[in-house]
């Protein structure tokens, strides 16, 4: 965008009112709190990126010539492990949720300012307890730590690492928390539940599943710890236990966590979806309320895990039906945002690209699933790179695009500094090649037979190596993608253009106060008197270069 | 919300009941009951002694609506969970060994 101010005095604004690490370590100011957030999953995201690299270094060729195999058993596990615990989970509510959450319904902050930091401290403390775990030796298990290989067998560090998680939980649960209490107390004057921006109401049906699905995972991997301590025999059949009851009880958390991730993401495609066509949103309430329907029904699918492990087929049949279910909420809010792309004035900014590369993927993630949910064709998929395809084209087609998108558009605000545009759109292009080079030959090797988790394959299999090939060359422009990002907004920090207040000149609440915003927020208590996402009509919009911009009052 | 001041007497006797059902606890596991009677009583002292911390020791019993329409959604899904899983284990035997 062309809206640059030219640079003025700093005003006083929440990166400026207080200098030194004591003032960051012990702030207790939303946005300080998601940056914080911010600097740590970039960093595990770092590290879970590391083991991605050395994982398809290793599937270049078929034979195990980088690692041996128990060292490659620690990688994909150690992968999984970061990047959905440290990364994938907290990424968009604890930074951009965070930081914006507050700002988007007219509050000066979140409902119990101290409690948010304490869970930035609780998940450093559950992080570097894994991180730990990592360097004394690692663990082996598969992210999922199945029983009875997790509670019996297993000679890796799966206790450390169980202990890391548990505690990182109760972060992840006091975010959802102060997320409920600030949406249900704090909204401005006039801001009504069916005024909120779809970010919001992404991030209240991510916090419902945070608070009622994140115990149970703690009181899962705690009976895992017990039962390899002390062989109380709750998985174990030959002291009357069942090693499926594990199963049941991780879904019932690890399945509604995979909408932990995505949900804030769709709250990110919402907004970008909606300001960068210019357009009121398509179905508002069908887009708000789908969130609430995708945080139950999510609940009620876990089965689908389980097809091929022994489950009781009548069970299977009732998880097949449910998970099918929950393809609607879903498939409402890609049919809302594609409505909305109609007869829009859509620009291609840098977070747009993102947020379109987020609804191809995001599909191909989610049709994909539903051949998962199948029991038959599940029979077939089950444990192969199918899966892997198919939970990467939701986890990172889905919620790293939508991250990214989310970051650039709201950085002007965060920073009060622009980043390069051609570069960001340059980078875009370039992570969407890069991820579906990776990610669509696996679709293929699943489909073939490749199983997942094996750092081997038959020699003779030319065809599977030439698939492996190309996922490794799309990981390697995948990570190129992602690099450039980090370069630019990093130098933007302190070279980038000084941003506008509202440089994308967009009706929501954060974009009325300055860039970077004051501690308080506002200066004044916003009143809030139309609902979201409401453009002027075309006699009170002017044409600035290519983009039409609402006309300054008084022209 | 207003604050409901409680007796320590009525402490004093939640815990003595909490005691007194961890003890009936430990004599039920030294007890062969028959069938499926084992699990029963141990769960059955369970939830009498969950309940009571829910109710006093978590003041929901003096709580408004909304804190009991929060612990009823919780339950909620507590059924949730237990309902699926068990239509796992119920329905698992109805198919004949191959």
């Amino acid at each position: 965008m062309e809206e640059f101010e030219t640079p003025k005095p700093p005003h006083t604004n929440y990166i400026n009112a207080e200098y030194g690490l004591k003032s960051w370590l012990l702030t207790r100011d939303h946005k300080r709190i998601a940056l914080l957030y911010l600097g740590a999953i970039s960093f595990y995201f770092f590290i879970g990126s590391l083991y991605a690299m050395a994982i398809r270094l290793e599937l270049l060729t078929p034979q195990a010539d980088l690692v041996q195999s128990s060292t490659y058993n620690k990688m994909f596990t150690q992968h999984g492990i970061i990047m959905v615990f440290f990364f994938l989970i907290p990424a968009i509510p604890a930074t951009l949720g965070n930081f914006l959450v507050p700002m988007m319904i007219g509050a000066k902050d979140l409902a119990f300012p101290r409690i948010n930091l304490l869970s930035w401290y609780i998940y450093m403390v559950g992080g570097l307890i894994t991180i730990y775990a990592l360097l004394a030796g690692g663990v082996d298990t598969g992210w999922t730590f199945y029983v009875p290989y997790s509670t019996t067998f297993s000679n890796s560090y799966v206790i450390a690492t169980g202990v890391g998680i548990f505690i990182s939980g109760f972060s992840s649960i006091l975010t959802g928390l102060n997320f409920i209490v600030t949406i249900h107390t704090m909204r401005a004057p006039g801001m009504t539940w069916f005024r909120l921006p779809l970010f919001i109401w992404a991030h209240y049906a991510t916090s419902l599943i945070m608070i009622l699905g994140t115990p149970v995972v703690a009181v899962t991997i705690l009976l895992v710890a017990l039962e390899r301590l002390a062989h109380i025999g709750i998985f174990d059949p030959a002291a009357g236990g069942d090693p499926i009851l594990f199963q049941h009880l991780f879904w019932f958390y690890s399945h509604p966590a995979v909408y932990i991730m995505v949900l804030p993401a769709m709250g990110v495609v919402s907004e970008l979806i909606a300001n960068f066509s210019r357009k009121n949103i398509f179905g508002y309430k069908f887009i708000a309320f789908s969130s609430l329907a995708i945080a139950v029904f999510g609940f009620l699918v876990w089965g689908h895990h389980l097809f091929v492990s022994g489950q009781s087929v009548y069970a299977g049949m009732i998880f097949s039906f449910l998970s099918f279910a929950v393809a609607i909420p879903s498939a409402i809010k890609v049919f809302n945002w594609t409505a909305t792309l109609y007869k829009g004035s859509i620009s291609y900014d840098t977070p747009m690209l993102y947020a379109l590369g987020f609804i191809g993927l995001f599909t191909i993630g989610g049709m994909t699933g539903l051949f998962l949910a199948s029991l038959a064709t599940d029979v077939h998929l089950s444990d192969t790179y199918f899966i892997v395809a198919h939970f990467h084209y939701i986890m990172v087609g889905g919620t790293l695009l939508a991250y990214l998108g989310g970051l650039h558009y709201w950085w002007p605000k965060i920073s009060g500094r622009m980043y390069p545009e051609g570069w960001g759109r340059f980078s875009a292009l370039v992570v969407f090649v890069g991820f579906n080079l990776t990610f669509s030959p696996q679709f293929v090797l699943g489909y073939m037979g490749m199983p997942r988790r094996y750092h081997t394959y038959p020699a003779d299999m030319v065809s599977w190596q030439v698939l492996h090939v190309l996922s490794t060359a799309g990981a390697s422009i995948l990570g190129v993608g992602l690099l450039i990002p980090l370069c630019y907004l990093v130098w933007s920090m302190r070279y980038g253009p000084i941003a506008a207040a509202n440089p994308w000149n967009l009706p929501g609440l954060e974009w009325q106060t300055a860039s970077p915003p004051p501690t308080e927020n506002f200066l004044t208590t916003p009143v809030v008197t139309t609902e979201a996402y409401q453009f002027a009509a075309p006699e009170h919009k002017e044409v600035v270069g290519k983009f039409e911009r609402q006309k300054p009052a008084g022209t | 919300m207003s604050e409901h001041i409680v007796h320590p007497r009525v402490y004093l006797t939640i815990f003595l009941a909490l005691m007194l059902g961890t003890g009936l606890t430990v004599l039920a596991a030294f007890r062969d009951f028959p069938g499926p009677l084992n699990a029963i009583v141990a769960l059955t002292i369970a939830v009498v002694k969950a309940t009571l911390v829910i109710l006093y020791f978590m003041h929901v019993r003096y709580s408004s609506r909304l804190i009991w329409l929060i612990i009823g959604s919780a339950l909620f899904w507590l059924a949730i969970l237990f309902a699926l899983t068990i239509s796992d284990y119920w329905t698992r035997t109805w198919l004949p060994p191959l």
